[in-house]
């Protein structure tokens, strides 16, 4: 067992007075993928977004529990948000690409962050284009418009962002609906690698690239967690009759 | 670079297949040796390596059916991952076989009466280069060696039909002798049967690379 990254102790989230998680708890260990699944609205979103704390964008939202990331708090009042995100970054179900080129919206993060060196930002836009199994798909147009990218490339580029902050944490919000297989697939194979540098928690767009990708699953239904373990217990031998029901295809 | 993992594990466990066919390829020779010799340690080793065989089984089954299961293999992996399974069971039964061979070999402790059981051996010769073509052949996905070591039982068949005239022969003139002919008649059983199990390991081997099995279109 390798070490946790991020600790989730007992998290209930709420939406007004929605409840969207309900007493939620999980370890989550570090250089591994952990897929958590589930029918629409069991909370995985929420789930996600809690990680980072990007619910705060949306007003009259609440979360209670604790959630340590290498046995810090996140909400506590001495964690910047900004470095939070820095350090979980997220990328989500549609890409997101900046209105600039694909150099810029690479190099947009790390401008912020205060780097201004042109060959520093070569250097991240690079090796972070090349994580993200993109590079050699664009190092000859990188002035050009990111919008002018497929879907799937496009995606890339958004992980590929995410990696440009140097993120210990990456969290990935059904980040294939939408693609053709070889762009999944392009997707699940830097997942294999990023993992060795990363923790990655995803929501997979469905059960069989959970299947394919986890080391770890974690089943949710209704805000609560109902089952959590390897890959192999939860996609070949899962204990819980709602799990079991849920994967077969037989609810949900 | 697309789903290099999920290639990999492929190879890996073609790899593993092709060590466990030289496994009990080696049991076999080495069971036929033992007979020769009369060594009885070494049948000893034999019957107590067929657990080894027993495990990669076990161990190569578990590989296919989570490959199965996280991977959702179609087409050609999918013919790839069947194949896996339906040759290890052939594989099993020729380690069984050798296992078998070997504890007759113990029992066996009157060989003089036996002037042409130089016959035994040359089915058994027959037995094992059928096992090795047959293994070889999935090694490359060699379907032309494939089908000539198909063709190759019928030496086999004939070394068999061969041993049990002359055995057959034996029971009515040395009804004494009798037990020990009837090991020996067991022993070349076994030896056809082997041969029966490389045929069927080239036929899933046909069926990996075409969906046909025995010229029916299954997949």
């Amino acid at each position: 067992m390798t070490d946790t990254k991020i600790k989730i102790e007992n998290l209930s989230f709420f939406y007004g007075k929605k409840q969207a998680i309900n007493d939620f708890s999980l370890d989550i260990p570090k250089n591994r993928i952990m897929s958590v699944f589930g029918p629409a609205k069991s909370g995985i979103t929420t789930l996600l977004r809690s990680l980072n704390r990007l619910y705060e964008l949306i007003p009259d939202t609440r979360a209670e529990g604790r959630i340590l990331i290498d046995n810090e708090d996140i909400h506590a009042p001495s964690v910047s948000l900004t470095q939070l995100r820095r350090r979980v970054g997220m990328v989500f179900d549609v890409p997101t690409p900046l209105p600039m080129s694909i150099f810029d919206n690479m190099a947009y993060g790390p401008r912020l962050s205060g780097i201004k060196r042109r060959s520093e930002l070569e250097g991240i836009v690079e090796q972070s284009l090349k994580m993200a199994a993109l590079w050699e798909d664009v190092c000859d147009r990188l002035d050009t418009p990111a919008a002018s990218l497929s879907g799937g490339q496009q995606q890339r580029l958004c992980m590929a962002r995410v990696l440009a902050l140097k993120p210990e944490v990456i969290l990935l919000d059904r980040p294939c609906s939408g693609l053709d297989p070889i762009s999944t697939a392009k997707i699940e194979e830097s997942l294999q690698e990023l993992k060795k540098q990363f923790t990655i928690v995803i929501a997979p767009h469905n059960i069989q690239q959970g299947g394919r990708i986890s080391d770890r699953a974690v089943f949710m239904l209704s805000g609560n967690l109902i089952e959590e373990g390897t890959a192999e217990e939860i996609f070949a031998n899962p204990t819980d009759k709602r799990t079991a029901d849920y994967i077969t295809g037989r609810f949900g | 670079m697309i789903r290099s993992h999920f290639d990999e594990d492929l190879k890996q466990l073609h790899r593993e297949i092709v060590d466990m066919g030289s496994f009990v390829e080696t049991a076999i020779a080495s069971a036929v040796t033992a007979l020769k010799s009369y060594d009885v340690e070494r049948c000893k080793e034999i019957i107590e390596s067929d657990k080894k065989v027993d495990e990669m089984e076990r161990k190569i089954e578990s590989q296919c059916l989570w490959l199965i299961a996280r991977q959702q293999p179609v087409a050609s992996d999918l013919r790839q991952i069947t194949t896996a399974l339906k040759i290890i069971t052939d594989m099993e039964r020729i380690g069984d076989h050798a296992s078998d061979i070997a504890s007759l070999a113990i029992r066996i402790t009157d060989r003089s009466f036996f002037p042409e059981s130089e016959m035994i051996f040359e089915m058994a010769a027959a037995a094992i280069d059928m096992v090795n073509s047959a293994v070889m052949s999935y090694v490359n996905y060699d379907m032309e060696l494939a089908k000539a070591t198909e063709e190759k039982d019928d030496i086999v068949d004939d070394y068999f039909n061969k041993v049990k005239h002359y055995l057959a022969d034996v029971f009515s003139t040395q009804p004494h002798r009798m037990d020990v002919a009837i090991d020996y008649l067991l022993v070349a059983k076994y030896l056809e049967r082997i041969g029966d199990h490389a045929v069927n390991i080239c036929e899933w081997v046909h069926f990996s690379q075409t969906g046909e099995h025995k010229s029916t279109k299954i997949f």
